[in-house]
């Protein structure tokens, strides 16, 4: 989706509840056979059944014919276009929060940021900016932060992009905020009852699943057109991980504490305010990070409703197909996304229980709390000063345009892109005819060509056999969803993309993890080629996948791989390095192989990382659905685009939205539950 | 929580303080003017910046003009087209100033709405259609008529085409007829959804580099054009009606006068900007010369405008009549 998403689903935490739970001990043995069965007759009936009725009821619906929920939608939406002027609702509170967000970021861009009509510079110069910013990272996260923080903003300066990075932060920062405002009491009430938990987790879910692409004109329409609308649609992006990460820190705070509490005679305020609250401090922190990285990856979707930031430039050279440029003003937005990652997480680190201990009792010396607090006040006077001479001098106020480091890189990059599509682009193209011919097209055609009815049965038995009954129970709503929605045929197409792309990030992701997770060296120099991968947003690297691939499902793939891979090899690098080194040593002392001790020992006892990559790598593939759309992934990804550019088509393109989530939602049930049954086998 | 607030705190008032100061140090810098002269009676002026260079081009210039010659505070907006309609009910969009038809939009916010108004052809002319990348034009003379392309479908093939030839679509700003277009004019054709603008350029760009065989549907103005002149191919000619019924279209596609759109709060608002964009009017080749300094001499928009600006000061003279 959302192109850049940064989508780390808090993955071990909100891991949902484990799935089945068997039932009688001594039938276990029988049970446990009838699920291959059941996978091979699927298959196999799956297989004739194709083969007889290829082509036949289908349900494919032509590229301008609309069903009528899309009219339905399309409607929807016209009444809310004509409602606009004078309905009560638009007026007395969709108006006042749209004037008050867009009130709130213009003031804070003409302080720091925009010029205004009565200064040609913004009221803090960069100077101020600078200064301030560093000295607000010591505060909160300390030194080190501090020097990473001064370095980053300074650059965005070198790379020409100055304004639209403070605007990037600006935004950020009221979205963030704004989130921090709603999330924790959220997360704190659905800690508190089961039953809220139950009714707001999907809403959550719909919010992270659902392509913006899909919404965002109408929320131009309600929010109309700019900062507010960004923060909106960022804000329903960011918010769910902050949520859940909440509720799960709320929840997990042990239990004996609490009956300590409550034997002691406190009241459920005093319970959460005194002890469930400052115990899970560090855990919110996390998910406040969570939460701005997810922000930041919305810069580019904001970008197309006007949204003030570095999304314009990346948005701007993708017109002109200006790869360098493209490069160098997302890589202000890696830089960015390093920088508070690094500070939120520091800051995380210092606000623990156990680093508050250990500084309340540490007494004295260079690094006590008291040089802390002269340090701190005496950067607030620092930046008091600093903020002065940029407001006052021209020099300090706007950003140097010598030496400039955006240009001379962007030429390097587009030079170096132009290198590589001349030299690679023979093998490029037989690599993408090859996969094309022997897995896309096969797999699409037994999904897409077989009849509607088969598919929906075989997609049934499939999660029964690996999932079990809870499973097929999600797939068959999921189904029932994306029928509604009048686009099977679309859905069975990008379903057969998304499994030729997580098949090709989980073998990625096992070769490179188990590399990663076997040498220190290796992880040091692939951890953050994997982390900038993840950050940078994809239109970034359209072009040169378009230059490579051609407009095709493969470059789609390509896309999602680019997204896909980074989290999943985390995700086995980790478990590997995870597996106990007694274990390695007593394997080592037996005298295996170096390849032995890969496959019968390192892979087979991380194998639930590994399936949790695999789970993982499946959602990230998914979200970049929308985006293979932009260069030739057709399916539904196509169809988002354009309901977003066709007024028309608006009601097809969010139908195109709720089958992608739906889809996701049906293979992460399955794959959730499948691998909750590995886990105790 | 009380660590946490006080940095915040401790900021507010650092930087409340530090501005307190400046108001009565009067440094040099509020001493600079902003706005170059003119009257200031044009206020703001919202330009929506639809996502193609050409419409930059456009916009970029008839905003260099408002701002210099008439004082104008311009706002430069990047939406889609459908978000910009949007924003004329609002206020939010003054101007759109390169439309490409969209009878369903004109049909909403100008007949139904009325909250938007034609202003009248901005001189541009939008052809719409098949193209295939000049090597081709060369060695197939025939090639540019859409009778012979039967013939040559199997060099078009390719991995999405499943078998037939492929024709390569684009951007799904703009209705095509194309899938009707091939059934009834039965070539053994299969329409390929490239995506988005840059795919396709992309496509034709190597397509005429490696002489690789491409058709595909392309438009101009375009800048891409005069990097390489595409061919035109032609489909039987368009008359009046032919495509009236979406789904037996059997006839090119008609040529568009392109036109500006003003929201109608801003035709009464008496806005010299008003003028200036209901004057605008130039060629595909003054376009063409603006969005080539853009994309391919790399210019800022806003250079990019002030250099055709500064060559060209009698058709500029003419706006401001």
């Amino acid at each position: 989706m959302s192109a850049t998403a940064v989508r780390e689903r808090p993955t071990g935490p909100a891991a949902r509840p484990p799935a089945t739970t068997r039932a009688s001990r001594p039938r276990i043995s029988v049970r446990r056979h009838w699920r291959p069965f059941l996978l091979g007759a699927v298959v196999v009936l799956w297989l004739v059944l194709w083969a007889v009725l290829k082509g036949t009821q289908t349900l494919e619906l032509g590229g301008a014919e609309k069903t009528d929920f899309h009219l339905w939608l399309n409607s929807v939406r016209d009444s809310f276009d004509a409602a606009r002027s004078n309905s009560a609702v638009f007026e007395y509170v969709v108006q006042p929060l749209t004037d008050g967000l867009n009130g709130l970021v213009a003031f804070l861009q003409s302080l720091f940021s925009q010029p205004s009509a009565l200064r040609p510079v913004p009221q803090v110069g960069w100077l101020g900016v600078v200064v301030l910013l560093a000295w607000l990272a010591f505060a909160l996260a300390g030194v080190r932060s501090m020097l990473l923080v001064g370095a980053c903003v300074l650059l965005f300066g070198f790379f020409g992009y100055w304004q639209q990075s403070i605007d990037t932060l600006v935004v950020t920062f009221v979205a963030v905020g704004l989130c921090a405002i709603l999330g924790p009491p959220l997360g704190i009430w659905m800690a508190r009852s089961r039953r809220v938990s139950a009714i707001i987790s999907p809403v959550l879910d719909l919010m992270q699943t659902l392509p913006s692409f899909a919404y965002l004109a109408p929320l131009a329409l309600v929010f109309g057109i700019g900062p507010a609308a960004a923060i909106v649609t960022t804000i329903i992006y960011s918010l769910p991980p902050l949520v859940r990460i909440t509720e799960h820190g709320i929840r997990n705070v042990s239990p004996t504490t609490l009956e300590a509490v409550t034997s002691m005679g406190g009241t459920a305020w005093q319970t959460l305010t005194k002890v469930q609250l400052p115990m899970a401090r560090r855990t919110i922190v996390v998910g406040i990070n969570q939460c701005t990285m997810a922000a930041l990856s919305m810069a580019t979707i904001a970008a197309l409703i006007n949204g003030p930031g570095l999304g314009q430039p990346v948005l701007q050279s993708l017109q002109s197909l200006d790869v360098g440029s493209a490069f160098v003003s997302g890589l202000a937005i890696v830089l960015m996304a390093i920088m508070l990652d690094r500070t939120t997480t520091a800051a995380s680190e210092r606000s623990g229980i156990e680093a508050r201990v250990a500084r309340g009792t540490s007494a004295g010396g260079f690094r006590g709390p008291r040089a802390r607090r002269v340090g701190v006040i005496a950067g607030a006077v620092i930046a008091a000063v600093a903020i002065y001479l940029s407001h006052n001098y021209l020099a300090l106020a706007k950003f140097p345009a010598s030496p400039d480091l955006g240009g001379p890189l962007g030429k390097a990059v587009s030079a170096a892109t132009n290198w590589t599509v001349g030299t690679f682009s023979g093998f490029t193209g037989w690599l993408k005819d090859t996969i094309t011919t022997l897995l896309v097209n096969p797999l699409e055609s037994l999904l897409a060509q077989s009849p509607w009815w088969v598919m929906a049965l075989v997609l049934l038995g499939i999660a029964l056999a690996l999932g079990g009954r809870r499973a097929a129970v999600a797939a068959a709503a999921c189904e029932a969803v994306i029928l509604g929605t009048g686009l099977w045929n679309e859905s069975m197409k990008t379903l057969a993309t998304t499994l030729v792309a997580t098949l090709l990030v989980v073998v990625a992701a096992v070769v490179v993890g188990v590399w990663m997770g076997r040498s220190r060296l290796a992880d040091a120099i692939i951890r953050p080629v994997l982390d900038a991968f993840q950050t940078i947003p994809s239109f970034v690297y359209l072009v040169p996948a378009l230059a490579l691939f051609g407009p095709t499902r493969f470059t789609a793939i390509v896309a999602a791989l680019a997204y896909g891979v980074p989290i999943a090899t985390k995700l086995v690098a980790d478990g590997i390095r995870g597996v106990s080194p007694t274990t390695v040593e007593a394997a080592e002392s037996m005298g295996t192989t170096g390849w032995q001790m890969v496959s019968k020992v390192q892979v087979p006892m991380s194998r639930a990382a590994v399936v949790l990559a695999a789970n993982q790598g499946l959602l990230y593939v998914l979200s970049m659905v929308v985006v293979g759309g932009l260069v030739g992934g057709g399916g539904l990804g196509y169809l988002v685009v354009s309901g977003f550019s066709q007024g028309q088509l608006f009601g097809k393109g969010l139908a195109a939205g709720i089958a992608i989530t739906a889809l996701g939602i049906m293979l992460d049930r399955i794959t959730q539950h499948a691998a909750a049954r590995l886990g105790r086998a | 929580m009380k660590k946490w607030i006080k940095p915040a705190a401790v900021a507010a008032s650092v930087l409340s303080a530090a501005l307190g100061l400046t108001a009565c140090g009067g440094g040099d810098i509020s001493a600079t003017s902003n706005a170059a002269g003119g009257a200031s009676k044009c206020g703001a002026f919202n330009v929506a910046v639809n996502p193609w260079v050409g419409y930059e081009a456009d916009a970029y210039v008839v905003g260099t003009v408002a701002k210099e010659k008439l004082g104008c505070t311009v706002n430069y907006k990047t939406l889609k087209e459908e978000v910009a309609w949007q924003g004329f009910g609002s206020g939010e969009v003054d101007t759109v100033l390169e439309n490409w038809g969209h009878p369903d939009l004109t049909d909403k916010y100008i007949k139904q709405q009325k909250t938007a108004q034609d202003a009248g052809p901005t001189g541009n002319t939008g052809v719409i259609g098949w193209y295939v990348p000049p090597w081709m034009a060369k060695q197939y003379p025939d090639i540019t008529d859409s009778k012979n392309l039967n013939k040559y479908a199997d060099m078009f093939k390719t991995s999405e085409s499943g078998g037939q030839g492929q024709l390569l679509d684009g951007d799904p700003s703009y209705v095509t007829n194309d899938e009707a277009l091939v059934k009834n004019l039965g070539l053994n054709f299969k329409v390929v959804y490239a995506g988005s603008e840059p795919a396709l350029i992309q496509a034709f760009r190597q397509a005429e580099q490696n002489h690789t065989p491409l058709i595909g549907y392309f438009y101009e103005p375009q800048w891409f054009l005069n990097e390489v002149p595409l061919v035109k191919v032609n489909l039987p000619a368009y008359t009046d009606g032919c495509d009236a019924d979406p789904a037996k279209v059997a006839c090119d596609y008609p040529k568009y006068d392109l036109n500006k759109i003003v929201s109608t709060k801003f035709a009464n608002s008496g806005s010299p900007a008003y003028n200036l964009v209901k004057n605008f009017k130039w060629t595909n080749q003054d376009q063409n010369m603006v969005a080539g300094y853009i994309a391919k001499d790399g210019m800022s928009p806003d250079a990019a405008a002030q250099k055709w600006i500064d060559a060209n000061p009698d058709k500029v003279a003419a706006w401001l009549k």
